[in-house]
């Protein structure tokens, strides 16, 4: 929804938020539900109540529990019933620099000052791992916002007495306790209340008047950050970019100035914005992200422009270029199509208002950030819609450009061969088979969460529960790697099956689309099934739901030999295999031991 | 500001607030005519009132509202 999106109006939001809910309500769609429990350290009411029009946008359905008023603590150390029997996806801790205890005094001698350090980092830590241990779920924990005043004037900063200081040193532990352990976030309040403003974040009106250690007009700021990382947490993050060419990526229209009018590089305060925003947006091929270009241009032109001598993005930090006279909402279409992603995971780019209203009419789902006309806010706005909100960095993200352009070149081998069978044994594959191993839980995670089409199932997971079944002896937990002559494709299959006395019930099957058509299916089917033998189970029963973009494998099963017995009005199957009966089907691939 | 358009735009703020296009406010109006009015949304209503007439309140205004004609008092005093 457009009032949702960034850049929004807060006030809009915080005065119509009723009215927001029922519409985001009306719209029916499928929502993903999750039970988000509110520790607060402070009044959350509102907190919740806007957090939930972010999640509902983001098709994330919350239903809460919201701790008294600062029971945070009391809540998570010595819990209680209501919160034991939520049983929560995920626990939101909102403090603030109210909530800390013990400031130092200015007679504290240096050790005194790192006793009370460590107590505060000591009270947190007691409670998130009291969280972890009752829920194994997700933690969100902010980080804490610099004090309002300081008493030691910029020696604050520097000086083991200042607030500042203190509050710098806290947020640090934080910070390292987020980077030692898993399925714990911080929620950068310090960023965040810096970008607002202090002064205002911080507006003692609302402390008194209504115990909020922020500012009413701030929450949307903050509840959309939360949401930010609760959607990466759970795959919602775009995948790629699409890219506008005249005056998004370089002032002026190369087909009408030529290239040499452009404005890009050193020479002007113009070029200059331009410049840096060509190396905002190519960093993000860092991350895995696809840029890809979408632009009414002709092709040559197009080309000439990202040759231009000081422009940074170059031809081959694209994956896909469409520059043409089509419409670009078929371009659009086109590049989804040939990246093998969803359309909702590309973000258009584009300072034009029309075209962005024209794939938002044809692609309501499709995000059109209104970037504006000033090249100087670019990166800026860019940067806030938070698309690709990191919420852990794979290898595999790191290689994801790299795997991208190997798929090509494996295209280009196959046009080169008749029979299908000939080209799979020309790519030499060989695959790695086994249980969930620690290595691998951050990827198979991120996987069961980003991959929507070839997904039986569509169930998600957190990191916290993958960790859960994998230690389960109720449960037959796979992955798969799969590698070839021209590169490693890492992991790109998880199947999850649940054990029901001599019966296995498959809750998840997924592969990555990276890896369609090359068989690695029937080797993970055959691998399936010797771990059932291993495990005396006899039957295999699989299910297969349906979603708008799941369709590719409807028939999966009947594939692999089940026979369906059960068929309900919206589509839902379910199929039968005896154990028994099932002969190996991977030919091509070699599975390590 | 005729008081008549501060209660016009008054009437604009808490049908949306409370998301209820009946509502229309008079002087004697307080938080226990308005079923949702209890003391969080009482913080939403303010800042609302504030962003629409572009005025900031003190929190001795505040604390002070009796009903929504000691609010259009403050609100008048404040856009002119």
């Amino acid at each position: 929804m457009r009032s949702l999106e960034y850049p929004f109006d807060s006030d809009y939001i915080l005065r119509k938020k009723k009215k927001i809910k029922r519409e985001l309500l009306s719209q029916n769609k499928k929502y993903l539900e999750k039970r988000i429990a509110i520790l607060g350290g402070s009044t959350t009411s509102d907190i919740k109540q806007i957090l939930e029009l972010f999640l509902l946008n983001y098709g994330i359905k919350p239903t809460f529990y919201e701790s008294e008023y600062n029971q945070f603590y009391e809540d998570a150390v010595f819990g209680n019933n209501e919160l034991d029997n939520f049983n929560p996806d995920i626990v939101l801790i909102h403090t603030s620099n109210r909530n800390i205890i013990s400031y130092p005094e200015i007679i504290d001698t240096k050790e005194e000052v790192d006793k009370k350090l460590n107590s505060e980092f000591a009270r947190f830590i007691s409670v998130w791992k009291s969280i972890a241990e009752k829920f194994g779920c997700t933690i969100i924990q902010n980080n804490f916002e610099y004090p309002l005043y300081r008493l030691l004037g910029n020696k604050d900063a520097t000086d083991f007495h200042g607030r500042v200081n203190f509050i710098t040193k806290l947020n640090l532990k934080f910070a390292e306790y987020a980077e030692e352990n898993d399925n714990f976030y911080i929620n950068d309040i310090n960023y965040l209340s810096s970008q607002y403003g202090l002064n205002q974040w911080s507006d003692e009106f609302y402390w008194y008047m209504y115990k909020y250690t922020l500012a009413v007009p701030a929450i949307p700021d903050l509840a959309f950050n939360i949401a930010k990382i609760i959607k990466a947490l759970f795959g919602k993050n775009k995948k790629a970019l699409a890219l506008d060419l005249d005056n998004t990526l370089w002032g002026g229209i190369v087909g009408d100035d030529g290239v040499e009018n452009l404005s890009i590089g050193q020479e002007t305060a113009r070029s200059e914005a331009y410049f840096e925003f060509q190396e905002y947006i190519k960093a993000h091929k860092q991350l895995g992200i696809l840029l890809n270009i979408n632009s009414k241009n002709e092709m040559k032109n197009a080309l000439a422009g990202l040759e231009h001598p000081e422009g940074v993005l170059r031809k081959d930090d694209f994956v896909i270029i469409k520059a043409n006279w089509n419409p670009k909402s078929q371009n659009l279409a086109e590049i989804a199509n040939e990246l093998n992603i969803g359309i909702d995971s590309i973000a258009f780019i584009d300072d034009n208002p029309a075209e962005r209203e024209i794939i938002n009419q044809t692609f309501p789902d499709v995000d059109t950030p209104d970037i504006g006309e000033m090249p100087e806010k670019y990166i800026r706005i860019l940067d806030s819609c938070g698309f690709f909100e990191c919420v852990s960095i794979s290898d595999e993200d790191l290689n994801k450009v790299k795997m991208y352009k190997q798929n090509a070149e494996r295209a280009d081998l196959l046009n080169s061969f008749t029979n299908y069978a000939d080209y799979l044994k020309s790519l030499k594959m060989t695959a790695r088979i086994e249980n969930f191993i620690p290595m691998y839980m951050q990827r198979i995670t991120q996987l069961t969460n980003k991959s929507n089409q070839f997904n039986l199932t569509t169930r998600r997971y957190t990191q916290a529960e993958i960790e859960q079944v994998a230690k389960s002896c109720e449960y037959i937990t796979l992955y798969g790697k799969l590698s070839d002559k021209f590169g490693d494709n890492g992991v790109v299959s998880v199947v999850i099956g649940h054990k029901d006395g001599d019966t296995l019930n498959i809750d998840l099957w997924i592969m990555s689309c990276r890896v369609l058509k090359r068989d690695m299916e029937y080797a993970m089917m055959d691998k399936v099934i010797a771990e059932c033998k291993e495990a005396s189970v006899k039957t295999i029963l699989g299910y297969y739901y349906p979603t708008a973009k799941n369709g590719m494998v409807r028939d999966f099963y009947k594939l692999q030999g089940f026979d369906k017995i059960e068929e309900d009005e919206s589509g839902n199957t379910t199929w039968r295999l005896d154990v028994e009966t099932y002969i190996n089907q991977n030919k091509f691939i070699s599975v390590e031991d | 500001m005729t008081k008549e358009k501060v209660y016009e735009m008054l009437d604009e703020v808490f049908q949306d607030v409370f998301d209820d296009e009946d509502i229309h406010v008079i002087a004697e109006t307080t938080a226990d005519d308005i079923e949702d009015w209890d003391s969080l949304e009482h913080i939403n209503l303010v800042v609302a009132v504030e962003t629409k007439f572009g005025i900031k309140f003190n929190m001795s205004e505040v604390v002070k509202f009796k009903n929504v004609g000691e609010m259009v008092d403050v609100i008048i005093q404040r856009v002119q």
